[in-house]
């Protein structure tokens, strides 16, 4: 029998709020356990929440980058359940009416097709504590400096048909929440964690078959496999006789397999209701634009721009717009340099490839985007060949300055002057009859290697043109 | 001393006739010998108090006084107070200290006020007798066999017995206001949001609301004006601007209209309560007011909503109460499981657990819409009587509560005969609405109560309402025997 996947993803990002979503204290990641917990975060009697507004201003930031709609009144509700790292019994979360309504994303397919993936909702909530269960001799240590912290959760449709579109949804929700700035994506400190909703049907069949969820996967290659050992586990299960529970699973990257929690009857009843010490929370137009109103230009917007503006291929566009921070360097160095075909090429090849190796950040780039341009001004003016200018980049990257003092220091200028060529060439020709008769008896091929003699003698600095025309001339006598 | 009102006492203060030091031993004296028979206070603070009357001496010295400085006051046991034991009635947070204030707390020491201990509770403030604290039943100082009401009923006994000048309360559904009429004392619930519920440990979020539980309209007017306002930390606290209570205390009420319910004179009321109650409604007649019949046609369903709302809300605002981090741990917990329940089963009492449970339940799959939803649903019809009603008339008057206070142990088998006790002052917390209670002639020498009901954030019309009436008759003026 064919079978067909269907996903859905409901993805948790951090907001990256400087305070919590209902309380002052700090969101800082990395803290020693407690430290970053006020009254409010542990829970004690008599404490309230007040909403943190910066958390709802990122959250309509988000909904205006997914064109969904903006609920003018949304509601906070406790959802209610025991786990020692829940401090207050319940988690302040959106149940029946969101801050962010419907909307969507598109998604490139590999065969170069476009794809729309809808988006159900994103809620705010805040995040729980952590248990600790190592290092506490038979007891559970309890760190609550992440409760409180504010999410943002990204429910989709179940619109997916495979692990692959699944990983390119997240990683398109992943790139927009980092554009627009609201969430640092950070998947290793747990900023964006993803629960993947799985089921399998009959090709074919309208009914969704029953679905199992994998909670809590936190990088794009496990989202993959897990989903992958997941679809391959329900099909073999049907297949077998068996059937499917709705259940809860964990993703063990280490086994490579889901593995089940909970069951549907096991799940708690959360009882949710709206939180009595929270009003509606309420955004009228002017909160709307203000919010909205430094929203930066979208990954999709420009992408297409960056084709059209500077001629880029799809790849080199998509490539260049992974990241804001990326595209802004590429976008600054074309600018600068007015040669933004060069300026492709540099970033995405030289730079990109030391970023890799070094394994940092554009942000951390020891070249910067003006010094990249200055290096493409003097391959454009002529000042260093194409090949030296490789030299030069890791002259700069290596802290040498911008690309003229690099040049100067390791006097890598090209050679343009005429008369130093020719009385090179004369001298290169006369020590190298054998090859020089060759070339005149119609062996073209030998050229070359007047070439790289020249090239020798000079360390690569003649300028090759010049080099070529020169060398042509004097070997035909 | 312990006679005299606030204002006669801050004068008193101002002109050094005695100090704040002196007043403040005179009444830790009288909490030491008389309340042993009436368990009014859960705690008292005796050194910290000393300490704030000699800060209040020093501020009167200096002509720095604030309208409080140095006035010995009592706080229901339910306001965090950084450094004294926070206990709710409990044996949960039987050694709760909160390193904060609540706002009330934290506004009337601003205002120089002496905090002379924490008040005796319902537990977590459900109960209308006091029966229900850990520390054990409340004594009504005018009968020491019977209830002073719940749940303020530690604030209401040290007030009626001049163990404190003033003492705050909350009232989720009458915790105010029927204490005060069992205790022959005046209290008011405020507007809901018009105190802040910062540090004031929740019961029902949605209902409670502080309030000052006085011998007087006026003492309360003095305490009201300095615990009321806006508050930053309780999203729900009203930013509407605070009108002078004490000033408006002597306002004419000659063509005030006051409504009266039919509903609130029906069967179930006391008939010698009743005419207690009429008689008052004369006086307020010869004083020029003009009596309006009324109908309130949804108060009948106030007692059932409120035993959905108030359970459901507290079901949940009562589970932090867990073991993990503060308050009562079970001793060995055997596994999670065992720690939750242990902890939980031992640290909160009967009628805890049994509203603990009515929420569960009015909240869970499948009995939401039912219950809770239904509830909320009514809730907004029992407000839109009052709105109606309020077209026509500036107060609606009627009974507190329905008797005088029962004996202990008389109600404690019988949980809905206990919840019946709120229901002429419960439907005021699900509008929202302020309400007092000023005492009235009493039957067979126990205090009758005279609720007042007032449209939103018009408390300056009730305590000038209040303060009228008393102007003209001595009834709040009379202490308990042995207690004067």
């Amino acid at each position: 029998m064919q079978w067909e996947t269907v996903i859905g993803l409901e993805i948790h990002t951090q907001l990256a709020t400087q305070s919590k979503i209902f309380s002052g204290a700090p969101t800082a990641f990395g803290a020693d356990p407690n430290t970053q917990a006020c009254a409010i975060d542990l829970g004690l009697p008599g404490v309230l929440p007040v909403l943190n507004v910066q958390a709802v201003r990122f959250a309509v930031r988000f909904g205006k980058a997914i064109e969904a709609e903006i609920a003018p009144r949304s509601i906070f509700a406790r959802k209610n359940y025991f786990y020692p790292d829940l401090p207050k019994g319940y988690q302040i979360s959106q149940y029946e009416l969101p801050v962010v309504g419907k909307g969507q994303v598109e998604i490139v397919l590999d065969e170069g097709t476009v794809k729309t993936i809808g988006v159900t909702r994103a809620h705010l909530e805040e995040d729980a504590g952590k248990s600790l269960h190592e290092d506490f001799q038979g007891f559970t240590g309890i760190d609550l400096n992440r409760a409180g912290t504010p999410l943002l959760e990204i429910v989709s449709e179940p619109d997916m048909r495979s692990p692959q579109e699944a990983v390119a949804y997240a990683k398109k929700i992943h790139q927009i929440v980092r554009y627009i700035g609201i969430s640092d994506g950070n998947m290793q400190e747990g900023s964006f964690r993803m629960d993947a909703n799985v089921s399998v049907r009959p090709v074919g069949q309208a009914e969704f078959g029953t679905r199992a969820e994998i909670k809590n996967v936190n990088s794009f290659r496990f989202l993959e496999k897990a989903i992958q050992f997941e679809v391959e586990r329900q099909i073999d299960l049907i297949e077998g006789g068996g059937t499917v529970v709705q259940e809860t699973r964990l993703y063990d990257a280490a086994k490579d397999e889901t593995r089940s929690m909970r069951t549907k009857e096991e799940a708690n009843d959360y009882r949710y209701f709206p939180d009595p010490d929270l009003l509606p929370l309420e955004i009228d137009a002017d909160f709307l634009a203000e919010a909205v109103a430094d929203l930066p230009e979208l990954p999709d917007a420009k992408r297409a721009r960056f084709q059209a503006d500077y001629g880029l291929s799809e790849y080199d566009a998509d490539l260049l717009t992974a990241s804001r921070e990326l595209a802004d360097y590429f976008e600054s160095v074309a600018k600068d340099s007015g040669e933004p075909k060069l300026a492709a090429n540099w970033v995405s090849g030289e730079l990109m490839a030391a970023l890799n190796k070094a394994e940092c950040e554009i942000g951390e780039s020891p070249v910067s985007a003006a010094m990249l341009a200055g290096l493409i001004a003097r391959i454009k003016d002529g000042t260093i060949s194409g090949k030296l200018a490789k030299q030069v980049f890791e002259g700069m990257w290596n802290g040498g300055g911008d690309a003229d003092r690099v040049i100067e220091s390791q006097g890598l200028k090209q050679i343009t002057d005429t008369g130093a060529i020719e009385s090179m060439i004369d001298a290169i020709v006369a020590a190298n009859p054998a090859q020089v008769e060759q070339y005149r008896s119609g062996k073209d091929k030998i050229f070359g290697f007047f070439v790289g003699q020249v090239m020798k003698q000079s360390g690569g600095k003649a300028n090759p043109g010049q080099v070529n025309e020169i060398l042509r001339r004097k070997l035909q006598g | 001393m312990q006679n005299k009102s606030i204002a006669q006492l801050a004068a008193d203060l101002r002109l050094r006739t005695y100090s704040s030091v002196e007043l403040t031993r005179h009444y830790l004296e009288r909490i030491e010998r008389l309340d042993p028979r009436l368990n009014a206070y859960v705690t008292v603070s005796a050194e910290p108090a000393l300490a704030a009357a000699e800060r209040a001496d020093r501020a009167l010295k200096a002509g720095e006084a604030g309208p409080l400085t140095g006035i010995p006051i009592a706080h229901k046991d339910i306001f965090c107070t950084q450094g004294i034991r926070t206990s709710c009635g409990s044996r949960m947070l039987d050694d709760f200290i909160a390193p904060y204030d609540a706002t009330v707390v934290e506004k009337l020491a601003a205002a120089g006020a002496v905090v002379l201990g924490k008040t005796n509770m319902d537990e977590f403030a459900m109960g209308s007798s006091n029966e229900t604290s850990f520390y054990g039943p409340v004594k009504n100082p005018w009968d020491e066999t019977r209830v002073p009401g719940g749940s303020s009923g530690g604030s209401a006994a040290a007030v009626a017995a001049r163990l404190c000048a003033a003492a705050t309360g909350t009232d989720t559904g009458g915790s105010i206001r029927q204490p005060a009429a069992l205790c022959g004392i005046t209290g008011i619930k405020p507007t809901y949001g018009r105190c802040s519920r910062w540090g004031m440990i929740a019961f029902a979020s949605s209902l409670d609301q502080a309030g000052v539980m006085a011998r007087s309209a006026a003492d309360a007017a003095f305490i009201l004006d300095e615990m009321a306002g806006f508050d930053s930390r309780d999203s729900t606290s009203a930013d509407v601007p605070v009108p002078d209570y004490v000033d408006a205390l002597d306002n004419d009420i000659k063509e005030l209209r006051i409504g009266l319910p039919k509903e609130y004179f029906g069967e179930g009321l006391d008939g010698r309560v009743g005419a207690a109650i009429q008689d008052a409604i004369k006086e307020y007649e010869r004083l020029g007011a003009e009596i309006v019949e009324i109908s309130l046609p949804n108060s009948p369903l106030s007692v059932p909503v409120y035993y959905v709302v108030a359970p459901a809300e507290c079901s949940s605002n009562l589970a932090r109460f867990d073991g993990v981090r503060y308050g009562h741990r079970c001793e060995d917990p055997k596994d999670l499981e065992d720690l939750y329940k242990r902890s939980r089963a031992e640290g909160f009492g009967a009628e805890v657990q049994r509203r603990i449970m009515i929420g569960t339940y009015a909240l869970s799959a499948g009995y939401y819409d039912a219950y809770y939803l239904k509830a909320q649903k009514i809730r907004h019809l029992i407000a839109d009587d009052f709105r109606r009603a309020f077209e026509q008339v500036d107060v609606i008057m009627g009974p507190t509560s329905p008797t005088t206070a029962f004996p202990i142990g008389a109600k404690m088998d019988d949980p809905v005969s206990m919840y019946l006790n709120d229901i002429y002052t419960i439907a005021t917390n699900l509008a929202g609405l302020p309400g007092m209670s000023i005492p009235v002639e009493p039957v067979d020498g126990l205090p009758v109560g005279l609720q007042v009901i007032g449209n939103y954030f018009d408390e300056a019309r009730l305590l000038n309402v209040a303060h009228q009436y008393q102007h003209v008759t001595h009834w709040h003026q009379a202490a308990p025997a042995g207690f004067e």
